[in-house]
């Protein structure tokens, strides 16, 4: 991806010095200073920095110092509840020697922050943590040269300490001090000398989370929480299903309610802005009684999501193929799995704050990507995009691409109608649980054969899935721009590229198999707006392999964390399952208590990020078919940790949430509306259901790349509570969710 | 007008009678804490304590609370000065993004002040109409827990050992 860099961030005057010939570039000859003990990915001639900074590779981009030495730090991810403004501020007091407490962090913004696309795909610590960690340090070694030039002393005998650099005789600079107005607007260099682990003082700690306080003493702390001076509420009044098209709106009733400020029609996009928020809510009511619309019955029919699916048009493509003609299979099994449409169902529905002002639009908005969302506002609003700045502030927990954007959009929309004031748009349960866009409904079809020794001889693999990003994008990708009376067309799906993928994502096996056939179906056509969910198409082509892998143990009557072993190569996949097994206890030849089933499940996400394994526990009710995970026990590896506890908790989260969606969820509709708008029709887990206890193991890999872990748990969780249901009841369920009712079904057949 | 005690003191609100709970703290009183997570009394992100009692303020008129005591989390402490109930969950680090946390511990807050031997399974059943989206759960539970022992303790330290670490 070529992102260009932020155009804010350079002064015109900088722009002409660095245009004049590079010479401040070059000047700074790091070659020395730097040693080759960071690899830079492999280039031909001219080796690029490592993360963000091949994107963004000036220091000053990342790093900030200010003459009274407090230090600032720049990334152009979002926090999200991951913990990442954490694990940066860490990263970077490490790498530049400072206290913890001494540097803040400053989180996406277009006006400020690199462009680093979205935060998402478990990429933030690869992309946004190497960039820092390696701009901290060639920073460090910026300001000891400097120190050496004033000091007259050789670099090599000065350190760094506690924010100063500082001479043999005691001598002290503080970096403020030292750095000058252009040191850091350098690009950085392919290498860094970064620290050795062993002397880490910071990363690799438990650092409590910079963003807790706030949240739990009622601190402003989510852009839910903006109170800007003279704002306004918003409402939306949404179309009752997808293409509706507004027939007749007598808005003249509601103009007249109390506090009632504006009513907003624009085509399909209806609203009303308020003075005070509730009665902004019951003008809602009153408008949304008011409208009618003209629905459409354009959506398939839900009790048969595999027969929709496979029928739709569909783009074939030969992803994986390896062949071994001197292998050949004696038994064969095939199978079939499906998920269904899920949501992301963020427990605060979407919320945005906009104000024009002085013919510049700006957007507080909790979307996953300030630069992508800009420029899809600014086509909506027909502005220049340098005209629109996006400011990310935290919203509820998002799991991909919820309805942030969307509301972004309406809240921008609504701005624009009412100059210099500003507009809070908040969207309701309802509207977030109809209009975010959904987890894509997948298929798999597998089929394999074992060889005499119970090996894997040869294995098929064929999945169907939509496209798993519809985030803008343009302004298409907008609900707003589509509802407007001139709309944007919802431009077309695109698959995602391996080897990262989208509905492919994680179709390729990671075990060694002699022969082997992977297919990516690819469907344009989506019936429901969908587009990325935490995860990906991993989540379902994990639970598929991992559920499907347990069969072929079965058939093999051979143990399933060694039938695994013998099929894997890759050494730290084989340490993480290993390290999981042992955890929980693992043997080969157990026996669960009654109506309870041991179960187990590995992954490489997107087979280059974080390892995980899971082995769980789970009882089944056998009068009522109602499952519980009892217990967990994960081992995952992620590279070089930074912080171990935040690291613990997007595992844990990552099994409970996968085990709600596993167990319990999926999206309903009938012929023209989605049905499953509230907590009641969308049942998620509650406490009654939470497991005893969870367990998490990380095997630490000092001075290997950070590899994104906040989606790797996703997969494997959902396999091995499959593989523990199935060692329950003797009975393999491959439809998810992996209801009651199924369980219930399947022990009565 | 409605007169309201909220975290002791007292209010004149200018809303009407059927404005929820939720709306006149955070609109009128300009408080964070309750947050609006359904609007249907479904998910329990808006939970405060009245008189004593966990309520969903979210389905709670303002016509009904003319003279009673609204407690918030706001009102239970502050990051310098936590409630042993904030500082529970900031030393366990019970949050991911954090939006459903702050009802959930004026829930356990509640059951905490009725019953502070409170067991495993009934802080499990008490928090039952809470969702969390993040997974958090398991560090939700430890919090509490945490919580009731901290309270047990804390009135016989003094202030100054009361603090964060």
């Amino acid at each position: 991806m070529n992102v260009p860099m932020n155009p804010d961030r350079l002064q015109p005057s900088r722009r002409q010095v660095l245009a004049g010939g590079g010479a401040l570039i070059v000047s700074f000859s790091l070659t020395d200073a730097f040693a080759q003990d960071q690899a830079a990915p492999a280039a031909a001639s001219a080796p690029s920095p490592p993360g963000s900074l091949k994107t963004s590779p000036y220091l000053d981009s990342w790093i900030r110092i200010d003459a009274d030495s407090s230090i600032t730090v720049f990334t152009g991810k979002d926090e999200l509840g991951q913990g990442f403004k954490t694990a940066f501020q860490q990263i970077a007091a490490e790498e530049l020697d400072v206290p913890f407490a001494s540097l803040k962090v400053v989180t996406a913004d277009t006006k400020l922050t690199a462009n680093e696309g979205y935060t998402s795909g478990s990429h933030s610590m690869q992309d946004s943590g190497t960039a820092i960690q390696n701009a901290a340090a060639q920073t460090r070694a910026l300001l000891v040269a400097e120190a050496a030039k004033r000091l007259d002393l050789p670099a090599e005998g000065l350190k760094t300490e506690n924010g100063a650099v500082i001479a043999p005789d005691g001598r002290r600079l503080s970096y403020g001090e030292l750095v000058a107005s252009d040191m850091l607007h350098v690009q950085a260099q392919a290498k860094s000398t970064l620290k050795d682990p062993a002397t880490f003082r910071i990363m690799g700690q438990p650092v409590p989370r910079v963003d807790i306080p706030a949240k739990v003493t009622g601190g402003a702390a989510y852009v839910q929480d903006m109170r800007l001076p003279g704002m306004v509420h918003a409402r939306i009044v949404r179309p009752p299903g997808y293409g509706a098209e507004l027939s007749a709106c007598d808005a003249s009733a509601v103009e007249k309610m109390p506090g009632v400020v504006k009513v907003i029609r624009d085509g399909n996009f209806l609203a009303v802005v308020g003075s005070k928020e509730f009665q902004t809510v019951k003008a809602m009511k009153a408008l949304a009684a008011a409208a009618s619309w003209k629905e459409h019955a354009s959506l398939p029919k839900q009790n048969d999501l595999a027969a929709m699916l496979t029928s739709l048009p569909a783009q074939s493509s030969t992803i994986f193929e390896r062949s071994d003609p001197a292998v050949r299979g004696e038994r064969t099994i095939e199978a079939s799995y499906t998920r269904p449409y899920q949501s992301h169902g963020s427990i605060g529905p979407s919320c945005a704050v906009a104000q024009l002002a002085d013919g510049l639009m700006t957007v507080w908005t909790h979307t996953q990507g300030v630069y992508p969302d800009r420029q899809a506002i600014a086509e909506m609003l027909h502005m220049p995009a340098s005209n629109v700045r996006c400011i990310h502030v935290e919203g509820s927990g998002c799991y991909g691409h919820n309805g942030a954007d969307d509301a972004a959009a309406d809240a921008a929309l609504i701005a624009r109608a009412l100059p210099g004031t500003p507009v809070r748009v908040q969207w309701t349960r309802e509207q977030e649980h109809a209009w975010e866009p959904f987890g894509p409904a997948m298929i798999t079809k597998l089929k394999a054969s074992l060889d005499g020794d119970g090996k894997i001889a040869d294995w098929n693999f064929e999945v169907w899935s939509n496209t798993h990003s519809m985030r803008p994008g343009g302004a298409g990708c907008l609900l707003a721009a589509q509802h407007i009376a001139q709309p944007f067309a919802v431009p077309p799906g695109k698959p995602l590229p391996l080897p990262e993928g989208g509905g492919d994502r994680n179709a390729i096996p990671i075990y060694s198999f002699p022969n082997a056939h992977v297919v990516h179906h690819f469907l344009p056509d989506m019936p429901l707006r969908i587009s990325a969910m935490r995860s990906l198409g991993a989540y379902h082509n994990v639970f598929s392999i991992e559920s499907f892998m347990d069969e072929l143990a079965s058939l093999a009557g051979a143990d399933p964390v060694e039938f695994r072993l013998k099929h894997l190569d890759d050494p730290r996949g084989r340490e993480v399952i290993e390290k999981a097994a042992q955890g929980f206890g693992w043997r080969r030849d157990q026996k669960a208590p009654p109506d309870r089933g041991y179960g187990f499940a590995f992954a490489r996400y997107k087979n280059l990020a974080a390892y995980c394994a899971i082995a769980s526990e789970v009882e089944v009710n056998r009068e009522t078919g109602r499952p519980r995970l009892v217990r967990a026990v994960a081992a995952v590896d992620s590279g070089q940790v930074v912080n171990p506890d935040g690291l613990t908790n997007q595992i844990e989260g990552a099994i409970v949430q996968s085990m709600s969606w596993t167990l319990y969820e999926s999206v309903t509709f009938d012929e023209s509306r989605i049905t499953s708008i509230d907590w009641q029709t969308y049942p998620i887990l509650r406490f009654d259901a939470v497991p005893d206890q969870i367990d998490v193991h990380i095997i630490n890999r000092p001075g290997k790349p950070f590899l994104g872990s906040g989606e790797t748990g996703q997969g494997p969780a959902a396999a091995s509570i499959a593989n523990a249901i199935a060692n329950a009841t003797g009975k393999r369920l491959r439809h998810l969710p992996l209801t009651r009712r199924r369980i219930k079904d399947a022990i009565d057949a | 007008m409605t007169t309201l005690k909220v975290n002791g003191h007292e209010h004149q609100i200018d809303a009407e009678p059927d404005t929820p709970l939720l709306y006149v703290l955070r609109d009128d009183l300009k408080l964070n804490a309750a947050k609006f997570g359904c609007g249907l009394g479904q998910c329990g992100a808006c939970t405060v304590i009245v008189d004593g009692k966990a309520v969903l303020s979210c389905v709670t008129p303002l016509m009904l609370l003319e003279g009673k005591q609204v407690t918030t989390l706001e009102g239970l402490g502050t990051v310098s000065e936590p409630a042993p109930i904030q500082r529970a969950f900031m030393e366990e680090q019970s949050a991911q993004c954090g939006y459903c946390i702050a009802g959930m511990m004026m829930r356990a807050q509640a059951l905490l002040q009725r019953n502070p031997k409170a067991s495993d399974e009934q802080i499990r059943t008490e928090l039952a109409p809470h969702l969390c989206r993040c997974g958090t759960h398991m560090r939700i539970l430890r919090a509490v827990r945490r919580a009731a022992r901290l309270m047990d303790t804390a009135e016989l330290l003094p202030a100054d050992q009361r603090s964060a670490p």
